[in-house]
């Protein structure tokens, strides 16, 4: 039996209530194995070596990384290209199995109850990632049967969301490969939203798009926030998107989380640049020595 | 608990995707098309002039079966290939649907599809050899009844064969032309299979594509009842019903390593 109390969820477990995290990573880790690439000059001997039998190195993508997103939140992961991000979505979307530690949406597991975790959640990411010559109803249709939900209704719910972020809905039966990236991301976004997901995971859904699709998505993402008691997490290297819609920012470098906190707890703990107050891009380069767009 | 209803109703999404797949690229359907009819023809005309047109028909129908084992193999395989190729792999493998749903819509479509090509294939030939190709003495329950059962074991092939482009999207899909290749070695498509090697012989005894082309054969050739393919039918079915959960077995066991390499991520 559960309850819903301020954001948390209460699970009385040995009969002690317990509570529960919309999103819970407790020390999570991810490695992968590359060839090892060399710049120094081999002998013959080697090269033969190395293809027959390459040398492998890790690389670490996520490091031990544990947080805690409460129902009704957005959270906020800020980190350059290649940090870990996206790798971290993919182990909370059960597109990867973590090597150590354990994710919980809702208190289900994502490898043990990876289909009740897939019910609950959907994800935007970076690629608008669709069939190019299916039109985006198509498009939709089939991803909102996957969920259970008959054509008709998807098309009504797609239509009004779409609406909603400013996309023509007379557009709908065109070929994908014919709307601009604003567009596709758009009905990505969408997508992931007929579902009706408890638990949204936006893995970059800003990057490239222009000024006003960035802001059509970003004030759509607050209302959501504010009909929903979902769990948003949002990963970006927009400052001000990751300073407009999160209520708490982890500050992600060399797959390690290396700061969390809200935008007022990261600033007021770094020095002020010039006598004006520090930015979360003043964070950012004073925790990794970089600026963000260095890696890019 | 799987529940069926639901899961069937969701298969169909695979279905319907796929068909409207098809009516996009309809241009390359008809080169496809025409590429069968071709392929059957090359075949068929070997025996005209050579030998009796039974023997034209047997080379015949040994095309068109190898036309459908192609679609049936390509279709599946490409089912993900595709998907890696358009980056939806990830979309689909985080939706909530039990594996096997997605495979056997794959599947099925697969089949409907191959049929429905095999069929327009078969229908053309009389227009081209004629009196050759006699008809009128098939025995249309067995063949349906033997696609029927042997869909079941290409199913479970399907599955196997899927494994590769889950795992390259660059070499996959030629990999699963290896399967292929050895059915249409062992499987008498195009001879007996006592003309093989005996240490191959055992081989084509376990192929479900030899006891399909048998029973086909004997239904359009001789008009056998389908009392007098049961044998034949029933190592069919056993041999269906091995390999589906054989198959979907392999392809779990290469989605788990894709997912703890993480070679999902990357399209093609």
């Amino acid at each position: 039996m559960s309850r819903i109390l301020e954001g948390f969820s209460l699970v009385k477990r040995k009969g002690v209530e317990q509570p529960i995290y919309g999103l819970a990573v407790r020390g999570v880790t991810k490695h992968f194995h590359r060839n090892k690439r060399t710049n120094n000059k081999i002998h013959f001997y080697q090269k033969i070596r190395q293809i027959f039998k390459p040398e492998k190195e890790i690389v670490r993508a996520v490091d031990d990384i544990s947080l805690a997103v409460n129902i009704g939140e957005i959270y906020g992961i800020l980190g350059a290209n290649g940090s870990g991000k996206s790798t971290l979505i993919r182990l909370i979307s059960t597109l990867l199995i973590p090597d150590a530690g354990s994710i919980q949406v809702f208190g289900d597991d994502v490898v043990t109850d990876s289909l009740k975790v897939r019910r609950v959640m959907n994800r935007v990411s970076v690629e608008a990632s669709f069939f190019k010559r299916l039109s985006s109803a198509e498009n939709l249709i089939y991803a909102a049967r996957l969920y259970g939900i008959p054509a008709a209704e998807a098309e009504r719910k797609a239509k009004q969301i779409l609406e909603r972020l400013g996309f023509d809905a007379n557009r709908m039966n065109e070929e994908m490969e014919h709307l601009s990236r604003g567009m596709q991301q758009k009905v990505a976004i969408a997508r992931a939203l007929l579902t009706t997901p408890m638990l949204l995971l936006l893995d970059e859904p800003t990057t490239g798009l222009d000024p006003k699709s960035k802001r059509d998505v970003q004030a759509f993402i607050e209302e959501i926030r504010q009909e929903r008691n979902a769990v948003i997490v949002l990963t970006t290297h927009d400052m001000a998107e990751a300073e407009r819609l999160c209520d708490k920012i982890a500050i992600i470098d060399k797959g390690k989380f290396i700061a969390e906190g809200t935008v007022a707890e990261l600033t007021t703990n770094t020095p002020s640049q010039n006598g004006a107050p520090a930015t979360l891009e003043d964070v950012f380069i004073a925790l990794t020595g970089k600026a963000i767009e260095e890696e890019e | 608990m799987l529940n069926l209803v639901r899961e069937t109703v969701v298969s169909y999404a695979f279905i319907e995707r796929n068909f409207n797949l098809v009516k996009r690229y309809l241009s390359w359907e008809i080169l496809f098309f025409s590429y069968s009819i071709v392929n059957a023809l090359t075949i068929g005309l070997i025996m005209v002039g050579r030998g009796s047109s039974e023997d034209v028909l047997y080379l015949v129908i040994g095309a068109l079966i190898w036309g459908f084992l192609s679609i049936m193999m390509r279709e599946v395989s490409d089912a993900i290939t595709w998907e890696r190729w358009e980056g939806t792999i990830e979309y689909t493998f985080m939706a909530p649907i039990y594996r096997i749903t997605h495979l056997v819509g794959s599947c099925l479509f697969a089949i409907l599809y191959g049929l429905i090509r095999t069929g327009l294939v078969l229908a053309i030939m009389p227009f081209f050899f004629g009196e050759h190709i006699n008809l009128g003495n098939a025995n249309w329950l067995t063949m349906s009844v033997t696609v029927l059962i042997s869909s079941l074991s290409f199913i479970g092939i399907g599955l196997m064969a899927a494994i590769f482009p889950l795992l390259s999207p660059e070499k996959g899909q030629a990999a699963t032309g290896i399967i292929q290749s050895v059915l249409l070695l062992v499987s008498g498509i195009y001879y007996e299979i006592e003309v093989l090697p005996e240490w191959l012989q055992p081989i084509s005894k376990i192929s479900p594509a030899t006891y399909t082309l048998r029973s086909i054969r004997a239904a359009i050739l001789d008009n056998a009842s389908l009392g007098s393919q049961m044998g034949n039918l029933l190592l069919l079915f056993i041999i269906g019903v091995l390999l589906i959960p054989f198959g979907f077995w392999v392809f779990h066991l290469g989605e788990k390593y894709a997912k703890r390499v993480g070679r999902l991520k990357r399209s093609g």
